[in-house]
């Protein structure tokens, strides 16, 4: 239906073009002097007068259709469903919004309910209708006005390039507006935890079990919301990430800059391409499947109780997708050291890995500590290995062979699945992805700034 | 005078440094094998992953079937014989195809044997008896033979992943049931096939008749969406910082937040989606619409990136040499520099969606991990994508979601290497020097 009306307003819009290229083809007269742009500028210009408001109307509209709808239907609603409170009203609408688009299906119904679908339906016709004469007239209106302003003298090019210039300003702006939408809807859902929650009760508890009582005499519903356990759970898978994809990442790094032969290099590099190319989900599965199970045999063999979905298998699963990150960034900045470097070092009568130890390495240093600082953000941000193969269960330990969980895996545990919008359950994901946020994000500003100021060193 | 003394004899002394660059040739021959290890570690390790994949998975392609003659009784299918097709389409075809089945094992009588027997034959096999009857009315009355499904245990057992020398109660086909299958097999009635259906259904409760044409076209819608979102953007963002900021506080700021978006975990933009596109919007749950404009902002970063790069390196000869003829700033990079940076923005894009193909955990948030049979027909029409499809099949207890999990995951990873197939192929074909 939408696509109708957008089609309408591309056809408009390609009609306003042609028709402005004509019109000044026409004033000109076969005298291309008299024109102040070339023709085709002058059906941009109608085009974009035509088209770009319209555009607008029809994205507020669509972007405010909803609120507006469900206010009209929410007030006319009665009484005793508008007392039962915000989020009773929430999920009322929506049903009545599910049974318009997809019927009732078979089961009996509010009379209320009836009414209000039917009022629904038919406050979305005549919205429909009405967006479709606004938009069109709109840019009907546009395309007249425009399409009288065309004369030879026009500044057509300046104009439909100011245009331009604001439209691109605009793209580059939604980077920005990206930024504060996530801070903004991470920070208010995260208030609203924190009336439910204390703030330091959160930030210091002991005690993860984020499963609330529906019914007040539900046992084994207790609803503590201590995040301690998630921020050690991925603490320790981490360092187990870590412990695996710095000395590899390194070595593969020193190897590839150093030592291997072309053909090496030309071998090594678009392996470790793919296995940074490689989906999470799958490196999850494999974790799950393979690493664990062998994990615990190995384990088994040696002695040690070890629990079917281990930290350490997720984590050693993460350090090999980490090793890519590592190693390419390393690999950079090594070969960012110069040349002369190596050279004094071996006229000095130094190895090969003297030079890299004792030279290039340090030389390369804080760069390196950028590359790993990425790393270590991307091990905290991962989550479908850890969902997949470290356990859901909130375990306090430094144990590596014991199920842990991150503070990915609750976020993700905790809104998969339809829940209301308002319980301290849904809402705690929200402050844990404001922790993450900012964690990551420090740890990001912190690298980038360590990379690109190692980097102008040498330049 | 100066009395020259003369030169002390040099002493004699044992020659430490041969012991001392023995030392130091064996570190530096221990350092070179650290690093070939390290080397082999992670080859070995992309080496074990793709050999369980494939180990696992390359069975799923195909099907174990069973050749049954069934009777396509009139009394069942259309008591009144009025060829109502409402009427053909309720009718009890499981019935039928287990009286096909119970014909070859006549002696079967007791109920619990009867229904261990009924187990030989997949619960969704009577579908396609059914298509065949609504395709083929007049076929009612005669006895076809048909190959329909076989039970995913018998399935499982067929490719050799139930072993027969387990103890009976270890496994989950019994001794009966074992003979019965080999019985079928004996009579040439077990068949294999290319399994097409793995392609051309969607998602399923039952692992043998379960495929991924569902997710495919989810993914694809998806990515359609991401694409059409994410690309004029991120060109636009890029030509402009590029090109016409100037370099002030607020294009540095866009800068800083574009390197940070690059770096944000992907949940988090799951999180956004939820809030913003969900909460606030009231966008439909699980629709391949909200999925492609959330992985379009986790897409925008590397795109952007990307793109900037590729403009820096077409030359300023070009530019001035525009410039020179009378274009305008605007003109000189929509006629010369986009085009001549456009096989460098179209790697980045490919390398970006790429990217947004593998990606799960965002998706989750917004619902698209709901269990969803058919195939989506629009943007808003619910759907799943591939990623999501292989977290919920790998996620399912049934021994035979293991090998389709696996095969997904070769479908996505094909799928990944063709893209950056075309990627490397653009980054080669136009490379150019100027």
């Amino acid at each position: 239906m939408t696509t109708a009306i957008l089609a309408a307003l591309l056809l408009l819009t390609v009609i306003g073009f042609t028709l402005g290229k004509n019109r000044s083809i026409a004033l000109a007269g076969g005298n291309w002097k008299k024109l102040h742009s070339l023709p085709s500028y002058y059906g941009a210009y109608v085009a974009l007068w035509c088209g770009l408001p319209a555009l607008i109307l029809f994205g507020l509209w669509i972007a405010l259709e909803p609120r507006i709808l469900e206010t009209i239907i929410v007030r006319d609603l009665p009484v005793a469903m508008i007392e039962s409170g915000q989020a009773q009203l929430g999920l009322i609408f929506n049903d009545i919004r599910n049974i318009a688009v997809y019927g009732v299906g078979d089961r009996t119904i509010d009379p209320a309910v009836v009414a209000a679908v039917d009022h629904y339906k038919s406050l979305k016709t005549i919205s429909f209708a009405a967006l479709a004469v606004a938009v069109l007239a709109l840019a009907t209106l546009g395309l007249g006005w425009s399409q009288r302003r065309v004369v030879p003298d026009m500044r057509a090019r300046n104009r439909v390039e100011r245009i331009v210039m604001v439209l691109l300003i605009a793209c580059s702006t939604l980077s920005v507006l990206t930024t504060v939408g996530i801070v903004m809807s991470l920070f208010f859902e995260s208030l609203r935890f924190f009336h439910a929650v204390p703030f330091w009760d959160f930030l210091f508890g002991l005690q993860w079990s984020p499963q609330t009582a529906m019914r007040a005499d539900q046992v084994g519903s207790s609803g503590a919301f201590g995040a301690v356990p998630l921020f050690a759970g991925t603490l320790l898978i981490t360092i187990i990430a870590m412990a695996v994809a710095v000395p590899v990442g390194l070595l593969v790094a020193v190897y590839m800059s150093d030592y291997a032969s072309r053909r090496g290099r030309a071998f090594i590099k678009p392996v470790l391409e793919i296995l940074a190319g490689i989906p999470t989900v799958v490196y999850g599965f494999f974790a799950a499947l393979t690493m664990a199970p062998f994990i615990r045999e190995v384990g088994e063999a040696v002695g040690l109780s070890v629990a079917s979905e281990s930290a350490l298998a997720a984590g050693l699963v993460m350090g090999i997708m980490i090793v890519p990150f590592v190693s390419s960034l390393s690999d950079d900045v090594m070969n960012a050291v110069p040349q002369s470097l190596r050279d004094g070092s071996a006229a000095l009568g130094a190895t090969k890995n003297e030079t890299i130890r004792q030279v290039v390495i340090p030389a390369a240093l804080p760069g390196i500590a950028g590359g790993v600082l990425l790393a270590v953000s991307r091990a905290i941000g991962e989550t479908m290995i850890v969902v997949m193969a470290a356990g859901l269960s909130a375990n306090l330990t430094a144990n590596p062979l014991q199920a842990v969980t991150t503070v990915t895996v609750q976020i993700a545990t905790l809104l998969v699945g339809d829940q209301e919008f308002d319980s301290p359950k849904t809402l705690a994901a929200f402050a844990l992805g404001l922790v993450l946020f900012f964690v990551t994000l420090s740890l990001n500003l912190v690298a980038l700034h360590v990379v690109r100021k190692y980097r102008e060193r040498y330049d | 005078m100066t009395e020259i003394t003369a030169p002390a004899m040099p002493v004699r002394r044992p020659d430490l440094s041969q012991a001392r660059l023995k030392r130091r040739y064996a570190a530096e021959r221990r350092f070179r094998i650290y690093g070939i290890v390290a080397v082999l570690v992670a080859v070995g390790m992309l080496g074990a992953l793709l050999v369980t994949i494939v180990g696992k998975g390359y069975s799923a392609f195909y099907r174990t079937d069973i050749r049954l003659a069934v009777t396509l009784d009139p009394a069942v299918i259309d008591p009144a014989g009025t060829k109502d097709p409402d009427a053909i389409m309720q009718a009890d075809y499981t019935k039928l195809l287990r009286d096909g089945l119970r014909q070859l094992f006549p002696d079967v009588t007791s109920r619990e044997d009867k229904r261990d027997l009924n187990s030989l034959i997949s619960s969704g096999a009577d579908t396609q008896i059914r298509k065949m009857v609504q395709a083929d009315p007049s076929l009612i009355g005669q006895t076809v033979t048909v190959s329909v499904p076989i039970g995913p245990d018998f399935d499982m057992l067929a490719k050799g992943f139930i072993s027969r020398d387990l103890p009976e109660s270890a496994r989950r086909v019994s001794d009966k049931q074992i003979g019965w299958y080999d019985q079928l097999r004996q009579q040439d009635r077990v068949e294999h096939g290319f399994n097409w259906s793995f392609f051309t259904a969607g998602d399923s409760r039952e692992p043998e008749l379960a495929g991924v044409a569902g997710s495919v076209v989810g993914t694809l819608l998806t990515m359609l969406v991401t694409l059409s979102l994410a690309f004029p953007l991120a060109v636009a963002t890029a030509v402009y910082l590029e090109e016409f900021a100037p370099k002030n506080r607020w294009t540095d700021l866009i800068e800083v937040n574009i390197n940070n978006l690059a770096a944000v975990p992907s949940i988090v933009f799951g999180l956004l989606g939820l809030a913003v596109y969900i909460g606030f919007f009231g966008l439909p749950r699980s629709a391949p619409l909200v999925g492609g404009m959330v992985l379009s902002l986790m897409t925008l970063p590397i795109i952007i990136i990307a793109t900037r790069a590729a403009l820096k390196a077409v030359p300023p000869s070009i530019r001035e040499g525009a410039y020179g003829i009378g274009a305008s700033p605007l003109q000189v990079v929509t006629h010369h520099v986009v085009p001549l940076a456009m096989p460098g923005i179209l790697t980045g894009t490919i390398i970006g969606m790429a990217h947004a193909l593998g990606e799960t955990a965002p998706l989750l948030m917004i619902g698209m991990v709901a269990f969803i049979v058919g195939v989506p027909h629009g943007v808003t029409d619910a759907a799943t994508v591939l990623p999501v499809q292989i977290y919920l099949w790998a996620d399912s207890p049934e021994r035979g979601f293991v090998e389709k999990t696996s095969a997904a995951i070769m479908v996505l990873l094909v799928f990944l290497v063709l893209m950056n197939g075309v990627a490397v192929y653009l980054r080669r074909r136009f490379e150019r020097r100027w």
